[in-house]
Order: C-alpha cells, then structure tokens, then sequence
C-alpha cells in the first residue's frame, strides 16, 4: 500500500488580507516524486514552502487547515526539527561563500555533528549522493560559490542530503540551468526517490511528465487564489485528465 | 483466523528522532534564547545612554533657560554670569556663512561629478578621479586640522584674523563633502528616464538639469545642507581657532566671537557655572533633535516622490 | 540655437571649477600644514619628535610620544567598550528587532550621532569623572584614560552600528533561507552564515569608528585631564593604566595653539601632520576593504 508521507487538511493560506491558498486537500506519497506543476502565480512556491513552514518568514502570514508528516501536525513541531526531516533545494542555487566541504558539513555541524573524521564522511556521501563527488574530491576546500551553475545546484543538493532529511522540496530546481544540467538533475531525482520523498515544483510540463510518478495540478483565477484541481497519477494526469481545465493547461491552451 | 482488527497505518514512521538530537535540539533553543537576550540588552542599552545623556542635559538644562537665559549676553567672570544671547546670534550668522559659501561650491562639484564627468575624454577623467580622491580625503579630516589650516590660512596669510569670515571660511571646507556626498546621492537617484525625455524633447543638457533634474533631487539636497546645519552648531575644534573667544555681540563678518558650542567649552573650562553650561546644552541638544525631525520628514518626502506619490 | 550651446558650454566649465575647487582645498590644507610643520621637523628632528617623552615647550623639548600614546589607548579603550555594543546593537536593528524596537532604537541612533561633542564632553565632566573617581585608587581623579574611553566609546557607536548594520543588511537573504532550510536556528544562522558573510564590512565600519576616535579633540580635552606625561599604571595593577590622566594629539594642538609662538607652534601643527597621516591610513584601509566588499 502505498504510504503517505504528507497530508493537507483544508489547508488555506493568507498574505494579509490577500487569499493566496484555498482549501488544498492533498495526500503526498511516500518514496515517489510529486510534481506540483500550473500557471504562474498560482501559488505552487508558496504551497512547496509550507511543507518546511518557510512561509513563516514572511510576515503577515496566516494559515488555516493542517499539514501533517507522517500523522503529525507541522505546526506544533519544532520548526528546526523538521526542517532538518524536510529538506530545501531552491531555485537559484545558493552555496554559501564557504568551500565546498563547509557547505555540504554545515548542516551536520548545525545539528550537532562536531568530530572531523565524521564530517569527512558525511560530505563524500552526500556529494557522491548528489553525482558531485568525482568533481570536486580533489578540490574540497574551493569555494561554493566558484562552482558552474549546475555544479552549484547538485553542491545544494548535497548539502540538504548531508542531514538526512526524509523528504527534499526542490523549487523550480533546473530552471535557471542550461538543458544539459537540467537533464542531470532530474537523472539525479529519479536516483534519489528511492530513499527521499521528493516534491518538485516546475513550470516545465515536460520535465514533470519525465520526472514525476504523481501530479498535482494547481489552477488560479482573477482572485489570483491557487486551487488544487486534480492530482494523480502522471501518466493519467497527462493522457486522461479529468477536469478540463487540467487538459487546457497540459495540451498548452494557456499558461 | 487471525485478521488483525486495527487499521494498518497508512504512514510509515522513517526516521524517530533520538534523545541525542532532543537533548541538541534543546541545547540550541536555549543557546538561542541566551543569545538573543544579550542582542536585546545591547539595543536597550543604546536607547539608555542616550536617554541618560540627553535627558541629564534637557533637565539640567532647562532650570537654567528662561527668557533672560536667551536674550541677555554673557558677563564673563567665574561664575559665568549672563546668558548667551550673542552666542545664539553668532552660531546663526556663522551657519548662514558656511552655507553661503560651501553650498553652491558643493552642489556644483556634484553636478558635474554625477551629470558631466562620464562623458568627457582626455585629461579630464584624470582630473576628475583626482577631484573625487580629494573629495574622499577632505571627508575623512579630522576638524581639528581644519581648524589649524583656518588658522594659518585665513586668519593669518589672508589676514582675516578671528572672524566670522574665517570660521565661516573653515566651516565651508569642512562641510563641503558633506554637501557633495549628499548631493550626488540625491542626483543619482533621480531616474535616467527623466533626462531622456527631456533631452528627447530638444532640450539641452543644462536646461535639463536646471528644470528636470534638480527639481527632482531637491529632497535629498535639501536634506544635505540641513544635516551640514547640524554639523555647524554641533563643531566645536574648528571654530576654536578661528573664531576667537570673544564673546560680545559680532557686529561684522569680521567680527569674532562664540558659538554655543564654544560657549559651553568655556563655560565649562573655564567657570563654575556647570549649570549655565547644561543650560546651553540643553538648547544645543534641542537644536539637534528639531534638525533630526526635519531631516527624516524629508526623507520620507524623498522616497515617497520617488513611489510617485 | 547657438547661445544654448555656448551657455552649456560656460557651464560645464564652471562646474568642473568647482569640482576642483575641493581639490584646491585638500592641496592647501597639505601645504599649509606642512608649510607651518616643517620648521618643527627640521629644528627638533624626527626622531625625537615622533619617540621623545617629554613635551615641555618652555624648555623646548617637544616629544610627542606621551600624546602618541594618549591617542592610541583612548582609542583602544573606545573600541573595547564600544564595538560590542555596536555590532550587538546593529545584529539587534538587522536580524532580531521587531518594528516597534526599530522605529525606537534607529532614530536613538541617528540622535546619539548628531550630539554635540562639547555636550559629551560636559556629561562625561559631570556625571563619568566622579563615577570613575569613585574607584579607589590612590592618584585615581576621575580625569584620564577611563572617562574619556567611556566618553569616546559612546560617541563611536552610532557609526559602528549603522556602517556594520548596512553590511548585515547587504548579506544576501538566500544564505538565510538556505541555512534556515537545513535546521540551523536564527542564531546558528546570524553566527554561521550571515556575520560571515558581513565580516569585511563589519571590520570596515570598525575601523571608520577608530579614524572618528583619533579626530576627536573637545571631548577630550574636557574628561582626559590634559596630562603631558607618558601614561603609566598607578599601582602593579596594569589596568590603572586607564585611571591616568593623558593628553591626546588632537588636545595637544587645540590647548597650546592659541598662545605658542615660533618653533612650538611650529611643533603644533607637525603633530597635526603626524595625526593627518595615521587618519588617512585608518580610513584609507577602511574604504579599501569597503570596496573590496562591494567588488565580491
């Protein structure tokens, strides 16, 4: 049976007065590849950032409705706690200005880790986890931020997979890579879902029909108030959708 | 028969979280909380000092300040007696002189600094690099050696002598790249579209700057020269100097004499008369915060012009 | 068509004039000084100028030592009391305050900048001094090294604080959001991520503070007791060094000049030289690593 990692329970979320969120009732399975895909605007970052509470930056944000991991409500959670379980990689990609070993150990060292020989094999793990490490072994100590595009990106990767999260949100994780790294990133996600659970926003239909296992389509109107429309399958979703503004999005009609 | 009667659970539990990371976890809210305490100690404690020191001053101060206070001179004598009517007119003429002078200077060198100085070739980015270099050191000056150059500049090889036209002379130096600084800022801001339109429009470059650029960056100009006003009442070394201790009512711009601030130094170096002293503080300090008030109303003036307010 | 043009004309050049014209000043003031210093350079020579420990112009032995060290440890003394304070201060305005503290401690700051010096100076002559005289310790008069720190320390914060709260600022929010991202705390996040990053131009606003500090003469003058003396402790406790009375190389110029004739004022205004040429070097450093920051 196929088990569920995070639920959505009516969940609605405001910027101040303005509804950006409205009653998104979804069921995230566990050790799949969830693709939220939609037209711009319609909330999908702002729905991804609710599963690490993110949103809570933001000032004059209120929520209404649960999210839950594994049964248990994220707002009563310690936000660094699951924040460690639930794991971020974002759209531009954002190595600190550390050298690569830094980068990937600083979410360890956050956490507790101290001992050197024990960062040491954390960060070759995640990097090898990230399809990083044959790169950069040799050059540890170059900084992040000296790195291509690409390379920077999956340096992320590795440095969320270096705390053991259990599931990854990636935003948009290739849309400001060139098409031969995007394509290595998503060979890289299809490796990953065998241990994370990974939630994938993208504005790129074909990226989420080669990626993703499931789909969830997102909708907006005038209101600017993101919906859930349907969510399934990939494979249904792209070939028999059932609400027609699902099929009107996939077939390019708008957005 | 064996079917099991409670619900498989629809979750899987992955990863428990030990007591090793509830003890870190612990650890790193306390650390945090501790931390944060000594941030907020730190920012009440700014706002403490200068509740101390200008509440001290304001209420010494205002037992002294009448209308006697204000419009009668100082006596001199050890216990300092009078009040500082001329110093209130001196600090005032020496304002409108250091103004006069560095204000159209300044706001020229600003001028051609953000609007002239990119285009030109030859040896005039040489020059210009070489102006923006003493502009930068001229910031950095301590006033004491303003004070100095006045003294041995103004006062003795341009035999001004102690005057309102030498401090006034040394003031303009020292305030002079705060003039420039803030002018440039406030030109920089002003949108490029402003000055395509109106060039667009067959305008020439001056035209445009005199009508469309200027108007524009008023604000921030503006609030150059008042916070150069500030600096004015507030300096002390560089009028030490120049100004001469006098403290009778100036009669010309070469005519000595004292500022406030100056007059407080005596008043406190050289008297008993520490209430006299908190007196002129207090009116001093006064100053200060009504040049505050105004400048941050520009401010806000300044940025909502730009939103289009 | 052609007067436009001929105006426009006079006019940038009229307005290159007066960019020059700061020029002109920075090169007069160099000149004169120098020009008034040089006597006192040739005469004393300037070895025993900037090492001698005696300052008696009566006796014309003009060393500047005693001064020297009168700035420098006043100045140290500022920047132990007063950086902790401000780069706290400045962490609390960018990263911990809510709004209400904001619109509270900003414009404390913007006040506690505009004082007047003397003003300083008086509170640290009334309140300070008998505070520090309260310490007792024989020779201990409340004037000297201690008050004037406390004083300088004071008068240093606001621009610590908003130099170094600008560079907080500046650090870019996705490092904040991605160490947030990885289950780092606030503070783990201030302290790994973002005081990292910000670091150059905290250190540049720490050493703007210390050009301010050296330039400060009335404040001085009025709580550090105007002593010629080399400072030394009062007693085996190194720390009453702070307790003595001393002279900075601003006060030595502000307190002698009115009366000094010939070669002492001629020594006056080469200790402005010496003060001119480590203030340059202080914010030349500064605004080298400003730069160097903004270029990254």
């Amino acid at each position: 049976m196929m088990k569920v990692k995070f639920e959505t329970k009516n969940y609605s979320l405001k910027y101040g007065s303005f509804q950006a969120l409205k009653n998104i009732n979804i069921e995230i399975p566990e050790n799949q590849v969830t693709a939220i895909i939609g037209p711009s605007g319609c909330g999908k970052s702002t729905f991804l950032r609710s599963f690490n509470r993110m949103n809570d930056l933001i000032p004059n944000v209120s929520v209404d409705g649960q999210v839950q991991l594994e049964g248990n409500n994220i707002f009563e959670m310690d936000v660094v706690e699951l924040r460690r379980r639930v794991g971020m990689v974002f759209q531009k990609p954002n190595p600190f200005p550390k050298s690569i070993f830094d980068n990937v150990a600083y979410g360890p060292r956050v956490n507790g880790t101290g001992e050197h020989s024990k960062l040491t094999e954390i960060v070759e793990r995640s990097l090898k986890g990230a399809a990083l490490w044959d790169e950069v072994k040799n050059d540890l100590a170059k900084s992040g931020i000296a790195l291509s595009g690409g390379q920077q990106q999956r340096l992320c990767i590795a440095r969320a997979l270096a705390v053991e999260p259990d599931v990854i949100l990636m935003d948009e994780p290739a849309s400001a890579l060139d098409p031969i790294a995007t394509l290595r990133i998503e060979e890289l996600i299809r490796t990953l879902k065998e241990e994370y659970t990974i939630i994938i926003v993208t504005h790129n239909m074909q990226q989420a029909a080669r990626v993703s296992d499931y789909t969830a389509f997102f909708y907006t109107d005038e209101s600017r108030c993101g919906q859930l429309v349907e969510f399934g399958p990939t494979r249904e979703i792209f070939t028999n959708p059932n609400d027609k503004r699902t099929e009107d999005y996939i077939t390019g009609r708008f957005g | 028969m064996g079917e099991s009667s409670v619900p498989m659970s629809k979750y899987e539990t992955k990863s428990t979280t030990t007591n090793k990371e509830i003890a870190n976890l612990k650890s790193r809210h306390l650390a945090e909380k501790a931390a944060f305490g000594l941030m907020w100690l730190g920012g009440i404690v700014t706002i403490a000092i200068l509740a101390a020191v200008v509440g001290y001053v304001l209420l010494q101060g205002v037992k002294v300040i009448d209308l006697e206070f204000l419009t009668t001179a100082p006596q001199g004598g050890l216990s300092g007696e009078g009040g500082i009517s001329t110093t209130i007119v001196t600090t005032i003429y020496l304002v409108l002189i250091t103004i006069v002078i560095a204000t159209p200077l300044g706001i020229g060198a600003a001028i051609y600094l953000v609007e002239y100085a990119g285009e030109e070739k030859g040896i005039v980015p040489k020059l210009v690099s070489i102006a923006r270099f003493g502009v930068e050191t001229l910031a950095g000056v301590p006033s004491i050696i303003f004070g100095l150059f006045g003294y041995t500049f103004f006062v003795t090889a341009l035999k001004f002598g102690f005057s309102l036209l030498s401090a006034g002379l040394a003031g303009a130096c020292l305030i002079l790249p705060v003039i420039i600084r803030t002018t440039e800022e406030a030109l920089q801001t002003v949108p490029r579209s402003y000055r395509e339109g109106s060039l667009a429009l067959g305008a020439t470059k001056w035209q445009t700057i005199k009508n469309v650029v200027l108007p524009a960056a008023l604000p921030g100009i503006i609030t150059g020269i008042i916070l150069s006003v500030g600096r004015v009442v507030s300096e002390t070394a560089v009028f030490y100097v120049t100004l001469g201790g006098s403290y009778r009512m100036p009669k010309s711009i070469m005519s000595g004499g004292r500022t406030m601030a100056l007059h407080l130094y005596y008043l406190a170096m050289d008297t008993m008369a520490f209430d006299k002293a908190m007196g002129t503080g207090a009116i001093l300090v006064i100053s200060i915060i009504l040049i505050n008030i105004v400048i941050n109303y520009l401010s806000r003036r300044l940025t909502a012009g730009l939103k289009g307010v | 068509m052609e007067t436009r043009r001929v105006i426009d004309n006079t006019i940038k050049y009229l307005l290159l004039l007066t960019t020059l014209v700061s020029l002109l000043i920075v090169a007069l003031i160099f000149i004169f000084t120098l020009r008034e210093g040089l006597p006192a350079f040739q005469e004393i020579g300037l070895k025993t100028f900037l090492l001698g420990e005696v300052w008696r112009p009566g006796q014309e032995q003009y060393g500047i030592l005693a001064m020297v060290a009168g700035s420098i440890l006043v100045t140290i003394g500022a920047i132990i009391l007063g950086v902790p304070l401000a780069v706290g201060g400045a962490i609390f305005l960018a990263e911990i305050a809510p709004d209400s503290m904001q619109t509270i401690v900003r414009p404390a700051i913007q006040l506690l900048a505009g004082i007047p010096s003397v003003v300083y100076g008086l509170f640290g002559m009334v309140i300070i001094v008998p505070l520090v005289r309260e310490l007792k310790v024989p020779g201990n008069t409340g004037f000297g090294l201690l008050s004037a720190s406390i004083v300088l320390a004071v008068m240093i914060l606001p621009t610590i604080a908003s130099i170094a709260e600008d560079a907080i600022r500046a650090v870019p929010r996705s490092y904040k959001e991605g160490s947030l991202a990885l289950g780092a705390t606030h503070w783990q996040t201030i302290t790994g991520v973002i005081l990292p990053a910000a670091r150059s131009g905290i250190i540049a606003a720490i050493i703007l503070g210390i050009g301010r500090a050296l330039g400060e003469t009335m404040a001085m003058i009025m709580v550090i007791g105007n002593s010629v003396v080399m400072p030394s402790p009062l007693n085996n406790n190194p720390l009453t060094l702070f307790m003595r009375q001393a002279r900075t190389l601003t006060g030595n110029i502000a307190v002698e000049i009115s009366y000094a004739t010939g070669v002492h004022e001629s020594a006056l205004f080469a200790t402005g030289v010496v003060l001119f040429i480590l203030i340059m070097l202080v914010n030349s450093s500064a605004r080298f690593l400003m730069r160097e920051r903004a270029n990254s």
